[in-house]
């Protein structure tokens, strides 16, 4: 009894997690007006939805860019925050607790404070309107997002090794990239992903930044995406094409579930 | 003799001692140099840059031709009636419903996710899937997430309305995003949905570093469940749950994308941040529109300030 009564608390909240990405599937195997009726379970499986997202506007375009913004933006945060998160994590200097707390505000701030400022910088370097543009924006929270996971993974290797290093004399340098890198790995791993899926979502800057639907990232794209008319939104395209955007996301999660939780949680439990 | 040699560290707050440590800390210094210069070119920069245009009269065409206004962006008096972002009725309504979007959202994200953390770390067997479960609203893109619920809650088509029609619990359709009164709540819901695996997740990872033998020592008790989760559970995961209230807190507090996607910038949702965009990207007001953003950027910082004491003063009163 108590058992069951288990169980059904799980199916519960399994199905409130699930269920709105279920019917996103289901209604995008809708053809014709077929998506207007309320179905729970696949009724049909009609991919031309998913013909048309792609054909009724550049969507692989759309994908491209989003890809190259989001592993752009993970390359660039991991350049400069890995030796700033070693820093971190590994010595004892004045004044690095509020530098930390200073880089977490950086990456928890209203993005919309810096939206004047930094539409005037991506315009002064010439970048409005291109894929640099939007790295460079994001750039204000990837890289304290970067920053804060890394220190946080870093703080967690054992002293010894560091120790015994400096015992052989080991420069800093040495320190870093033999003995610590080869370390790091799997917390690179789990930052560079995390960061990739925060750059992957970003709306505002994408929305304000961006010109053309050539120009557009996959959150952009499909919240303009529109039909025939204003009050006539192709629902069937939308949901195909969130389909396609989440499914990576979610085989990605579904592979590194482990590592992407510790990641999230190194931060926060242990800062 | 040297903290080197005995192998300790200096103890925190004091100058490093060697010649070795004083080595540490430049190198330290210089590893930072890079992500701390790119910081000031792209943060600190870019917000000095908004302050200073929210004292401008500067448009989105052309923002080089602008001239100094004072405060008038913030208020100004004009033939006897006030002007600016706060004589503005329609900023503080943002104001009213961004802080009740971040408090209604926030204490529901708290109570599910530590229920939702509970009944996992109860589970032995799944536990994995439903980790896997948990993270799919976080990972699934807030646009998406958006248009995914916009379609459930589709006010003809919609799969709530003929759910709760089925059911019998109502009468006729409801218009859960164009009603005035229930859009702001729909938009709480979306947010809830697609943010309580966050603190789900946390208070998980706090409640299973637990040392296990203090329930073993309750049940031999027989005390009852819900008296030590009250007693016990709580009081120990309270670091973490104030972690993760202050991180989501501060992460409402700029909502956007869901509140612009699901409704426009309507009045009954409009939130300090689509507030400012629109006066600074639809209506090109580059100087009024900073000025929003500065006030929201103000607002942040204080609370940050108030949590931030607040949570300190919770953790020394948790110790005695």
């Amino acid at each position: 009894m108590r058992r069951a009564g288990y169980w059904l608390l799980v199916s519960v909240i399994a199905a409130y997690l699930l269920f709105p990405f279920y019917y996103a599937v289901v209604t995008s195997l809708k053809g014709g007006s077929d998506i207007f009726r309320v179905d729970y379970w696949p009724a049909a499986f009609d991919f031309s939805n998913y013909g048309r997202v792609f054909t009724e506007q550049p969507f692989a375009r759309n994908i491209a860019n989003s890809l190259i913004v989001a592993g752009g933006s993970v390359l660039v945060a991991m350049a400069l925050g890995l030796a700033a998160a070693f820093a971190l994590g590994r010595v004892r200097f004045r004044g690095r607790a509020s530098l930390l707390l200073t880089i977490l505000a950086v990456s928890m701030f209203p993005q919309v404070a810096v939206l004047s400022g930094m539409f005037e910088l991506v315009r002064g370097l010439g970048l409005y309107g291109g894929l640099a543009g939007l790295v460079l924006s994001y750039t204000v929270f990837t890289l304290p997002f970067t920053v804060w996971v890394l220190t946080s993974f870093i703080r967690e290797l054992p002293v010894e090794i560091e120790e015994a290093a400096i015992m052989d004399g080991a420069r800093t340098w040495t320190l870093m990239t033999r003995i610590f890198l080869p370390l790091l790995w799997p917390a690179m791993a789990s930052t560079g992903l995390l960061t990739f899926i925060v750059a992957w979502n970003e709306f505002l800057f994408a929305l304000t930044f961006t010109l053309s639907n050539q120009q557009r990232t996959v959150p952009v794209a499909i919240a303009l995406m529109t039909g025939g008319s204003e009050f006539e939104l192709p629902w069937g395209n939308i949901m195909a094409g969130s389909v396609v955007v989440t499914l990576p996301l979610i085989l990605l999660v579904l592979v590194f579930q482990r590592r992407l939780v510790s990641g999230l949680t190194a931060g926060a439990i242990k800062g | 003799m040297t903290a080197r040699e005995t192998g300790a560290r200096p103890p925190a707050g004091r100058e490093p001692v060697s010649s070795l440590d004083r080595a540490r800390t430049r190198a330290a210094w210089l590893c930072l140099a890079p992500m701390l210069l790119t910081l000031v070119l792209v943060a600190g920069w870019p917000l000095a840059r908004t302050a200073f245009y929210s004292l401008t009269d500067a448009g989105l065409s052309e923002l080089g031709g602008y001239a100094f206004v004072g405060l008038e962006n913030y208020l100004l008096r004009e033939d006897g009636r006030w002007y600016g972002v706060l004589a503005d009725g329609l900023w503080w309504r943002a104001v009213g419903n961004t802080l009740l979007f971040a408090g209604v959202s926030v204490f529901c994200e708290t109570v599910l996710g530590v229920v939702i953390a509970l009944v996992l770390d109860a589970g032995v067997r799944g536990q994995g899937l439903m980790r896997a479960a948990v993270l799919i609203p976080w990972a699934i893109p807030t646009v998406v997430s958006a248009k995914m619920w916009s379609w459930l809650l589709h006010d003809q088509f919609g799969m709530v309305n003929d759910l709760l029609l089925r059911l019998g619990l109502v009468a006729a359709p409801i218009a859960w995003l164009a009603d005035p009164d229930l859009a702001l709540w729909s938009v709480v819901a979306v947010d809830v949905w697609k943010t309580t695996p966050f603190v789900a997740l946390l208070v998980l990872a706090a409640l299973q570093m637990l040392p296990r033998d203090c329930y073993e020592a309750a049940r031999v008790d027989g005390v009852h469940p819900v008296r030590v989760f009250f007693q016990v559970t709580l009081p120990l995961i309270r670091p973490a749950l104030a972690i993760a209230v202050i991180f989501r807190l501060l992460d409402a507090m700029r909502v956007f994308d869901l509140v612009y996607v699901m409704t426009g910038a309507t009045d009954a949702t409009v939130t300090m941040s689509v507030y400012a965009r629109q006066q600074l990207v639809d209506f090109q007001d580059v100087g009024y529109g900073s000025a929003a953003a500065v006030l929201l950027a103000a607002g942040v910082a204080l609370l940050t300030v108030i949590v931030l004491m607040a949570a300190r003063l919770d953790l020394g009163g948790g110790r005695r």
